[in-house]
């Protein structure tokens, strides 16, 4: 199968499954930085252990289906797949955590429908939505920003807590971890505090989290060189930022009291890597043009229902979730009319 | 093969109304979260089965066709009742956790199949044998999915035989992981489809794998009368 072997010069223009979901990783790559600046070496222990597992199952997927292996397991997809999920979990998770995500991501929401191409969910979040259901306790322990932890985390520290669960000297995770942006807001809020005095407190930076700002801002970079490329479009990220901003914006005029500004919601959590690089998959998402501006800005309006009327605080795995169900839905009635015809 | 083998492997097998029917999953994934409430409800299907299956094979010359389905209902409400009653008087504990499992259990689809497809058409001591089968073939399926779902969820397997079997059962669980801190997706309902998902296509990969095998075999014994 000469056509995957990757050697240049290469077409201009060609178009194929590796090549963009290199571009993908490549547009990760600053926004893993920033995370490793804020957040410290546990995101890419996750990382690679994520990509290890990732390959080990989708290799062995691939040889449970009979399908030719090394085409398959060199396209990327379960790369890009572990890749997300890692950046979604705590940067500190045991081994067990982001191996049980990954392998559920590979197996259940990825080949038990037929593969690459065939999943009508988003694998990452489906593993991302479970580790959340089933094990809370892991999934809600994050770290506070590095300036203002006790112990900023370097590299030996990340691989002992993974791999055996300790962690040097006195330091437990309960000293380590802390409220997330989106957390503390929700709580305080209602405790009936106005947004905007808990916005002055130090885990707040200039509109949005210290730190999670940043990392957001880095996931929207990455995401308009994604569009740049035309690796994606740029229907989805609009409509999900546009409604976002829009409805929040909303609600920030009748009941500023309900939830944070605008810009909190377009800068905190998940917003931008779930906007460019998980609600834009071109397998879950819906296939037409008209489709995707409806999709975008339906993710958009649940993530905001459920951050600020949900359980959980943030809300881009279960909007995209939900909204993979309707794409079926959304391409049938989106269908362009065929060219000529009535 | 006697009528009575060919019942058995129907029902605990071929047409089992568990992974082939398909038919009273809504009981099936809502109480199999451990082995023993499975098992609790699969008894009392069985019973269940049992009676109405007697019951309707004994009326079948005096139900007129046109008002049959409602005829089976009232048997089988019937029987249910008295199941309920009894398991609330003796099986208490179990009895509230099964909740209203056990009254729902007029509305398993697989017991008015039965009725119709066989008891009605059929001598009442077949029709006592399908019930038997049947009843066992979806015990063993509620059992399998509860352990699998209990193994997985929290680790052990058998916990609360007690409600079952008096106090002298406690001492029944087997713990599987010591120190196991739980995986509770396994014991929420998407872990009750994606576990009976998973014995489904279990089934089919055996029958196709003994259908490859026998047609290897029919074939060879073929080309051995040509030759």
């Amino acid at each position: 199968m000469s056509i995957f072997r990757l050697s240049p010069p290469y077409l201009a223009g060609a178009n194929h499954v590796t090549l963009q979901m290199m571009q993908v990783l490549l547009a990760l790559v600053p926004a893993v930085v920033a995370m490793v600046y804020f957040f410290g070496y546990g995101v890419l222990v996750n990382i690679t252990l994520a990509v290890a597992v990732a390959l080990a199952t989708e290799a062995l997927m691939l040889r449970i289906r009979e399908r030719p292996v090394k085409p398959f397991l060199s396209d990327g997809s379960a790369v890009v797949t572990a890749v997300l999920l890692a950046l979604a979990i705590p940067p500190l998770s045991p081994w067990w955590l982001t191996t049980v995500g990954v392998v559920f991501a590979i197996v259940f929401a990825k080949h038990l429908y037929g593969g690459l191409g065939y999943n009508p969910f988003n694998p990452a979040m489906v593993g991302y939505v479970l580790l959340l259901l089933s094990f809370p306790v892991e999934m809600t322990t994050w770290l506070p920003v590095a300036s203002m932890s006790q112990q900023p985390v370097d590299l030996m520290m990340a691989i002992s807590y993974v791999f055996t669960g300790q962690l040097p000297g006195a330091l437990t995770m309960d000293t380590l971890s802390g409220a997330t942006p989106l957390d503390a807001m929700k709580t305080q809020i209602s405790q009936l505090r106005p947004p905007e005095v808990i916005m002055n407190q130090p885990l707040f930076g200039m509109f949005s989290g210290k730190g999670w700002e940043w990392v957001n801002f880095w996931f929207l970079l990455g995401g308009i060189y994604l569009i740049y490329k035309r690796v994606i479009s740029w229907h989805v990220p609009v409509a999900m930022i546009g409604t976002l901003f829009v409805i929040s914006g909303i609600f920030q005029l009748i009941a500023p009291e309900l939830t944070g500004t605008p810009m909190f919601h377009l800068f905190s959590g998940a917003t931008m890597i779930g906007a460019f690089f998980i609600a834009t998959d071109p397998v879950s998402g819906s296939t037409t043009l008209k489709g995707r501006l409806i999709f975008g800005a339906g993710v958009g309006l649940l993530t905001f229902v459920i951050r600020v009327w949900g359980g959980y605080p943030d809300g881009v795995a279960f909007a995209v979730i939900l909204m993979n169900m309707l794409v079926p839905l959304i391409d049938y009635y989106t269908q362009p009319r065929v060219y000529g015809a009535r | 093969m006697s009528v009575y083998r060919q019942l058995s492997y129907e029902g605990l097998w071929k047409n089992n109304p568990a992974l082939v029917q398909l038919l009273g999953l809504c009981p099936l994934l809502a109480v199999t979260n451990t082995m023993i409430n499975g098992l609790g409800l699969g008894l009392a299907t069985i019973l269940t089965l049992v009676a109405s299956n007697g019951l309707i094979s004994l009326l079948r010359n005096h139900i007129p066709d046109e008002a049959r389905l409602p005829v089976f209902v009232m048997v089988i409400a019937s029987i249910v009742t008295i199941i309920e009653l009894s398991m609330s008087a003796w099986f208490h504990e179990l009895y509230l956790i099964l909740g209203i499992f056990i009254p729902l259990i007029v509305t398993n689809c697989a017991i008015i199949g039965r009725a119709e497809a066989y008891a009605s058409r059929n001598p009442v001591a077949p029709s006592l044998v399908d019930g038997f089968m049947m009843g066992i073939g979806f015990t063993a399926v509620l059992v399998l999915l509860g352990g699998m779902r209990e193994l997985v969820g929290q680790g052990t397997l058998l916990s609360q035989a007690e409600l079952m079997f008096g106090e002298a059962a406690r001492g029944f669980q087997i713990v599987i992981f010591e120190d196991y801190r739980g995986f509770l997706m396994a014991m929420l309902p998407p872990g009750a489809f994606i576990g009976l998902g998973l014995i489904v296509a279990l089934k089919n990969t055996i029958d196709a794998r003994v259908n490859r095998r026998q047609a290897k075999l029919s074939k060879a014994a073929t080309e051995a009368a040509t030759a």
